[in-house]
């Protein structure tokens, strides 16, 4: 057991202090400092900030020299990730495509796929978005039926997508496809990597409960894909699935977000009156922020463990259902409270004067009930603890 | 020995059940979120003439006289169709209210046109640092005169938008509960502003600022510094009409929840036949149905005047309140990503559940009085040993 770092990683925190001081904009994490309202400008923002990390080698620190990383030890992006967690520098551009198409690509991908993809996912130029589900296959996600026949050099692809997040805002989907509908269920499947503007893909976003458009319906009408966009093997694609699920459902810094969030929430508590004092000194109160501080600390080591099993060479497996259950479930309770400590005055939404925080409890309030249905559902979560690592009898 | 509603004031359930289901879809529901009255004076119209309004009021001004109960069934079915609007601030804060403290002349003037659906109203208690006792009022009232000036806001009051009067609870001494006094004032006085607020659930509510208002003494309800005692009495039906209609409302997402378990099919088979769907179902109704037990205890313990009403109405509230969200929050899980989406209805319960947990206290501050009310009786006993 040694939980601190090595020197150089040390020297490199310094570093990523230095610059993130240098390169945030001013008034960065305080009330003076506001991003943009309109949905484009703020996305446009993110880019920006983006293609800054990825100047500065802040993007795929642990990735393949040739392929546009840094080759660094996988301790180097642990700490990168704290810092830009610790100073709340938005790290979400193109999440999808570094955490996880990216290693998926690099665990499965051939040399031509790796050179055409890896550097441009990395860089921004390409965003992508995890197209999977479909209106009959979420949970079970094998019984897809988005449908590709392989003509000549081609794949044709006929069928639907949905709750695909970030779709409106990608160029690149990483697409489920049903290549033998003969076979069972699960070897029947490929995985396609699709440039959005192939025609016939038609994206319409979908509003969520929050109010914002963050997940989208994608509609695929006689799509020519090239062969070549075949990732791993025609109807092995399960295979690849297995290896991105791991990569999508580990943590990273999850506790480091809980633990600002946390802190956050201390802040709001000294600030907000409940029955005549500051909620902070209120023992109900107090005795939730403590529970909450006991279940980070969880978090927090859930994401070491992950980390020192990525240290040792080894991939995300069934275990990571752990960290997403847990993380999931207490993302829940910890973003309940934020509108529980403003009481009445914590559903107000943005338009009101009287609103605390632009409404950004009521946000992640309403944003965390996805937690526990995105990435698996808690109870798919529950059931792959069960019966992949219990080795309990399958239902 | 007799637990539940009597027949007729099941009658007058399923009559507004049915009544509900054509005139109240989700998409009228969905269409007042965005209005800025937040309801359809046709509809407001049909509710009065069907009786509604005056279902609990004396029949001397035109109302049916009945007990608390029967409206607090009319409420429930009005929760299980996110019916929005005035009803509960007009009919429970400014009716009741008047009706139980009010002048005969004040009462007169007022309810007959209530009853009627041609006046609205609500009930302004300021809840300034979060508190909800009589210090939570600091909006202030001065003797000038024949009258009185009014000057202060009071925020977050539910339906002041539309209201015609307002039932206004101001300081007009410095004690605390005996420094209370309750005033009708005329939405549209000089002085007075409204400054909407907009909570999730598309609801109404506005901040209302009073600069040197002018009321004539006849407008005070009750007597001067008498008002705390009133306002507590007005508060307990307005939590508890929350609770009916966190219990309706409840209800109705428990229905949307379990039917779509049994019809949406995943690995082969209904998601119903899996035990994590199942039991999450199940609980829902244990839910639902023991909040219903607590709310009918406590709206027959309130009508009949009863010592203990206070403390199930505590109890009442802690529970409904919670369980509203958790059947909600549930139901959101049920339904899968469909859940998340606006375009399901299932986000309009949770909203308004979330509302109606942290209105007139959460579960936390009632279960702080059921304790001190738990002890009072423990000391109550040990004394008469
Ligand atoms: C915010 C958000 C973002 C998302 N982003 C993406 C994305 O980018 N790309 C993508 O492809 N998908 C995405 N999804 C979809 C997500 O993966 C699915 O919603 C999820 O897998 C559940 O599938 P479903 O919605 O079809 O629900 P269903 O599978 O129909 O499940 C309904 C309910 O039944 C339960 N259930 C199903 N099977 C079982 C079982 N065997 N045992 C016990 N309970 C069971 C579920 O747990 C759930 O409670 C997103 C979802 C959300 C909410």
């Amino acid at each position: 057991m040694d939980l601190t770092y090595p020197p150089e990683a040390e020297a490199f925190r310094q570093e990523v202090i230095a610059w993130l001081q240098a390169n945030l904009p001013s008034g960065w994490g305080t009330p003076q400092f506001k991003l943009p309202g309109d949905p484009k400008q703020r996305r446009a923002w993110h880019v920006d900030w983006h293609r800054k990390m990825h100047a500065a080698g802040y993007v795929g620190l642990t990735w393949p020299k040739e392929y546009g990383g840094q080759g660094a030890d996988p301790v180097m992006s642990m700490m990168l990730n704290e810092e830009l967690t610790r100073f709340e520098a938005p790290q979400g551009a193109n999440a999808l495509g570094t955490r996880i198409v990216g290693p998926t690509i690099i665990q499965f991908g051939n040399e031509e796929q790796k050179r055409a993809h890896l550097s441009k996912i990395l860089s921004g130029e390409e965003m992508w978005c995890l197209g999977m589900s479909e209106p009959g296959a979420g949970s079970d996600l094998a019984s897809l039926q988005t449908r590709a026949v392989e003509e000549g050099d081609f794949f044709v692809v006929n069928g639907q997508k949905v709750w695909t997040s970030s779709a409106h805002l990608a160029n690149y989907i990483y697409l489920l496809v049903r290549t033998d509908p003969t076979a069972e269920k699960h070897r029947g499947i490929s995985v396609l990597l699709v440039d959005m503007k192939t025609p016939g893909i038609v994206v319409r976003p979908l509003k969520q409960i929050t109010g914002e458009s963050e997940f989208n319906e994608v509609f695929l009408q006689d799509v020519r894909v090239p062969r070549s966009n075949l990732l791993g093997e025609k109807n092995q694609g399960w295979r690849v699935i297995m290896g991105q699920l791991g990569y999508e459902r580990s943590g990273g810094s999850r506790g480091m977000n809980c633990q600002r969030a946390l802190e956050d929430l201390v802040r709001l508590a000294r600030n907000t009156y409940r029955n005549g004092k500051p909620a902070s000194e209120d023992p109900i109160i107090r005795r939730k922020l403590a529970q909450l501080a006991i279940e980070v600390n969880i978090v927090r080591l859930t994401d070491y463990k992950e980390m020192t099993i990525q240290l040792q060479g080894g991939r995300p497996g069934p275990e990571t259902s752990f960290g997403k259950l847990f993380w999931s479930e207490l993302n829940q309770r910890l973003s309940s409270v934020g509108v529980q400590i403003l009481g009445l005055e914590g559903t107000l939404s943005k338009q009101s004067s009287d609103v605390v925080k632009n409404g950004e409890y009521l946000y992640a309030f309403l944003r965390a009930y996805g937690n526990t249905i995105e990435m698996g559902t808690s109870e798919i979560q529950r059931n792959i603890i069960g019966e992949r690592v219990l080795g309990l009898p399958r239902g | 020995m007799f637990f539940d509603l009597t027949d007729e004031q099941k009658a007058i359930k399923k009559a507004a059940r049915d009544m509900l289901e054509i005139e109240c879809p989700r998409s009228y529901v969905r269409a007042m979120m965005d209005d800025a009255r937040g309801y359809q004076p046709e509809l407001w119209k049909k509710m009065a003439d069907l009786g509604w309004m005056g279902l609990a009021l004396p029949e001397r001004y035109g109302g049916a006289g009945l007990e608390f109960l029967s409206l607090t069934g009319l409420i429930e079915e009005m929760g299980r169709f996110l019916l929005p609007g005035p009803f509960v601030s007009t009919v429970v804060g400014g009716g009741l209210t008047l009706a139980a403290a009010g002048s005969p002349v004040q009462q007169e003037s007022i309810l007959p046109k209530l009853v009627r659906g041609d006046l609205l109203m609500t009930l302004a208690v300021g809840t300034d640092h979060g508190r909800l006792d009589a210090g939570g009022v600091q909006n202030s009232a001065v003797r000038q005169g024949d009258g009185f000036v009014l000057n202060g806001i009071v925020r977050l009051v539910p339906d002041a938008q539309t209201a015609d009067i307002i039932l206004l609870a101001a300081r007009t001494s410095q004690q605390h509960e005996e420094g209370l006094t309750l005033f009708l004032v005329d939405a549209k006085a000089p002085g007075l502003s409204v400054h909407p607020q907009y909570t999730t659930d598309g609801r109404k509510v506005a901040n209302l600022e009073f600069s040197s208002v002018r009321v004539p003494s006849t407008a005070v309800v009750g007597r001067v510094d008498g008002a705390w005692p009133i306002i507590a009495a007005a508060q307990r039906r307005l939590t508890l009409s929350l609770c009916a209609e966190a219990v309706g409302g409840a209800g109705m997402a428990m229905e949307i929840s379990v039917e779509y378990a049994k019809t949406r099919v995943a690995f082969g088979r209904p998601i119903g036949m899996f035990q994590a769907i199942k039991h999450k179902c199940a609980n829902m109704l244990v839910q639902v149905e023991s909040g219903r037990f607590l709310l009918y205890y406590a709206a027959w313990l309130l009508q009949e005047g009863a010592s203990e009403a206070p403390e199930a109405v505590a109890v009442a509230k802690a529970w409904c309140g919670d369980s509203y969200t958790k059947v909600a929050s549930d139901g959101i899980q049920v339904h899968g990503g469909i859940g998340m989406t606006w375009e399901h209805d299932m986000h309009l319960f949770l909203k308004r559940a979330k509302v109606i947990e942290l209105s007139s206290g959460d579960s936390d501050y009632h279960a702080e009085h059921i304790a001190k009310e738990l002890e009072r009786r423990a000391t109550a006993i040990s004394s008469a040993r």
